[in-house]
C-alpha cells in the first residue's frame, strides 16, 4: 500500500495520495515511542483482562487469575490492623478497668485508643474536648448525672441512657407544664425556689411557696435538699452546673417539658475493648470518684 | 483489507449507515446488557426492607434539600473508611433506593451508617442549628423543617406508588395502610402493630422531633436518618463467601 503512495518533492515525506485543488497532505509517521507505548498499553489491557476481574458473564463476571477482589483485599488489611492491636486490646479487656491506670503503658494505650474512638463517636454530642453543649452533658467537670466512676462510665457506654437496651439507665422527669401536672403559677414559684437552691437571686415570697411544691413533687428524685440522685440520673440543683441552663427561663422550660437526653447504646457499634478504652479516656477527662 | 477498501464504505451511504449501526450497537450491548442481570450483583442479606412511609417521606426531604450534594452514603471498601464509618456499604443496602443516594462529595461526613449513632434530640438540635452542637460545622440550618407538616397525600398517593413502579416490593396492604403507618411511627402512643407486622419488629416508633402535636418533616427526616445503615443483620452476613466477594 505504501509503496504506491507518492512522495512530496520538497520534504521527501510520503503523502496520503489525496489531492484537493492541487494541495496534497503529508502523511508523517507517528513517533516510534508513541506507537510502541500504544501497543504496550493494548498488550497490558489483555494481560489485565486475564489476571484481574474484568468481564461480565451471564452468571457473574470473570474472576481473573490473581483472584483479586476489593473486598478480600480490604478484609486482609483490616485483619492485619486488628491483629496488630489485638495483644494490647486483649490485655486492656482482661485488666479490671479501675486497675488500668496503674499500668503506665496500658493506660497510655487506652488513652490513645479512647481519644480516637471519642473523636469519632462521642465528640459530636459531647464536644471535641468533652465540654458538652446545652442538653448534652459536659464530661470535663466532676459533676455527673449518672455514676461518674470508671465502672459507671463503662456501664453507661455499654447500655446507653433511655435506649431500648434492657439494662439501659432510665429515668423520666415528668413534664409538669405540658402534661398539666402543675399550674403555671406553681411552676413559676417552684422555679424561684430552684433558683435559691443554687444561691441565685430569687423572689423570696414566691420561693417560699415554691418550697412546698418542691417538697411535694420533686424531692423523690432531686432529694430533700435538691442535691440530686445519681442512681436516677437526677441532677444536683444546688451547684452551678446545668444541663439545660440555669436561668429562670431555662429552669421554667425544663419544669414545663421534663426533657431527658438519650445516649445511644455504644455496645451495638463498638467492641468491648474499645468501650474499655473509652471509659478510661472519659474518666481521665473528669471522672467522679 | 478493510483499510484498503474503506473508500467503498465512505462512498456508499447505506453501507456506512449499517457500519455505524453495527459499531453503536456493540457499544450499547456492552453497556446495557449487564443491567438485565443486575440482581445478581446484590448480596443476599437478612433485614433489608423497603422504607416505611415516614422514612420515605424523610428521604424525600433529604433529596429535596440536596443533602446528597454534601453527604455521601457509600462507605468504600478501604481500611480507613471502615475504621471511621463501619462495615463497607453493600449493594443490598441501597437496593430499594430509587434514586440511590451514594453521592460523590463529602463536604460533611458519610451518612451510610449514621442510624442509631446519635440521639433524636441531637439530630433535631443539629438540624435546627448545626453550630449549637458542632461549633466548627459549616452546614446550613434547616430549622424550618420543624414547622412544616409532611405532605401526607403526596407520600401516600404518589411517592409510594411511584416506588412500586420502579420495583420496590410494597404490597397493596402497604399502600392501603400507608397513612396509618406514617402517623403511627411518629407517635409512641399509637397502635403500631400493623406497622411492625408490615415492616418488621425492628422499626423504631418514636416521637422523633420531640413535638407530639404534629408530624413534621423534621420527624420524617430524623426517622430516615436513624434507619440508615441499620437494616442489614451483619451477624448472618458472610463477607468472605465467594459470591459476596467482588
Amino acid at each position: 500500500m505504501s509503496d504506491k503512495k507518492p512522495k512530496d518533492d520538497i520534504s521527501g515525506v510520503e503523502t496520503t495520495g489525496h489531492s484537493w485543488d492541487g494541495i496534497t497532505e503529508l502523511n508523517n509517521p507517528l513517533p516510534r515511542w508513541w506507537v510502541l507505548t500504544f501497543y504496550a498499553c493494548i498488550a497490558w489491557a489483555v494481560v489485565y483482562w486475564v489476571a484481574m476481574p474484568a468481564w461480565p458473564t451471564i452468571s457473574g463476571h470473570t474472576k481473573g487469575l490473581l483472584g483479586m477482589s476489593d473486598r478480600r483485599q480490604v478484609d486482609l488489611e483490616v485483619a492485619e490492623l486488628v491483629s496488630s492491636r489485638a495483644p494490647q486490646f486483649a490485655q486492656l479487656h482482661a485488666t479490671p478497668i479501675e486497675m488500668v491506670s496503674k499500668n503506665k503503658e496500658l493506660f497510655q494505650f487506652a488513652q490513645e485508643s479512647g481519644r480516637v474512638a471519642f473523636a469519632q463517636n462521642c465528640s459530636t454530642c459531647h464536644g471535641a474536648g468533652g465540654q458538652g453543649a446545652k442538653g448534652f452533658p459536659s464530661l470535663v467537670d466532676d459533676v455527673w448525672l449518672w455514676d461518674g466512676s470508671i465502672q459507671g462510665i463503662r456501664s453507661t457506654l455499654q447500655t446507653g441512657i433511655r435506649t431500648d437496651h434492657p439494662e439501659a439507665r432510665f429515668s423520666q422527669m415528668p413534664a409538669f407544664g405540658r402534661d398539666k401536672l402543675l399550674e403555671p403559677q406553681q411552676i413559676a414559684d417552684v422555679a424561684q425556689y430552684v433558683l435559691t437552691l443554687s444561691r441565685q437571686p430569687a423572689d423570696a415570697r414566691a420561693a417560699a411557696r415554691g418550697a412546698e411544691i418542691f417538697a411535694a413533687n420533686c424531692v423523690a428524685c432531686h432529694g430533700a435538699e435538691g442535691k440530686g440522685d445519681q442512681t436516677q440520673g437526677a441532677p444536683n440543683l444546688t451547684d452551678r452546673e446545668w444541663l439545660y441552663g440555669g436561668t429562670l427561663q431555662d429552669i421554667t422550660t425544663q419544669i414545663n417539658l421534663g426533657r431527658g437526653g438519650v445516649m445511644p447504646t455504644m455496645s451495638q457499634r463498638l467492641d468491648p475493648a474499645t468501650l474499655d478504652a473509652l471509659a478510661v479516656y472519659v474518666h481521665s477527662l473528669g471522672g467522679g470518684t | 483489507m478493510l483499510f484498503k477498501n474503506h473508500g467503498i464504505i465512505e462512498r456508499n451511504s447505506m453501507i456506512l449507515l449499517i457500519g455505524i449501526l453495527l459499531v453503536v450497537s456493540i457499544g450499547g450491548i456492552v453497556q446495557i446488557a449487564p443491567l438485565f442481570r443486575i440482581e445478581q450483583t446484590i448480596e443476599k442479606v437478612e433485614g433489608v426492607r423497603p422504607y416505611t412511609p415516614l422514612e420515605l417521606a424523610g428521604r424525600g426531604v433529604y433529596i429535596r434539600e440536596g443533602c446528597y450534594t454534601c453527604h455521601s452514603q457509600m462507605i468504600r471498601p478501604l481500611r480507613d473508611e471502615i475504621e471511621r464509618y463501619g462495615h463497607y456499604s453493600l449493594a443490598a443496602e441501597s437496593m430499594y433506593d430509587h434514586p440511590f443516594q451514594w453521592g460523590s462529595k463529602r463536604t460533611g461526613p458519610d451518612l451510610a451508617r449514621v442510624g442509631a449513632k446519635y440521639s433524636d434530640a441531637w439530630h433535631v438540635q443539629h438540624l435546627i442549628n448545626p453550630r449549637s452542637v458542632v461549633p466548627e460545622s459549616i452546614m446550613p440550618p434547616y430549622a424550618f423543617l420543624e414547622g412544616r407538616e409532611i405532605g401526607i397525600k403526596d407520600v401516600v398517593d404518589k411517592h409510594i406508588v411511584a416506588q412500586t413502579r420502579v420495583g420496590v416490593p410494597y404490597t397493596q396492604a402497604d399502600i392501603d395502610n400507608a397513612k396509618t403507618d406514617l402517623m403511627a411511627q411518629a407517635d409512641p402512643n399509637a397502635d403500631s402493630e400493623g406497622l411492625q407486622a408490615r415492616y418488621g419488629g425492628k422499626v423504631t416508633v418514636r416521637d422523633f422531633d420531640g413535638d407530639p402535636s404534629k408530624v413534621t418533616e423534621m420527624d420524617a427526616l430524623v426517622a430516615y436518618l436513624q434507619v440508615l445503615g441499620t437494616m442489614v443483620d451483619f451477624k448472618t452476613y458472610e463477607p468472605k463467601k465467594a459470591e459476596n466477594l467482588r
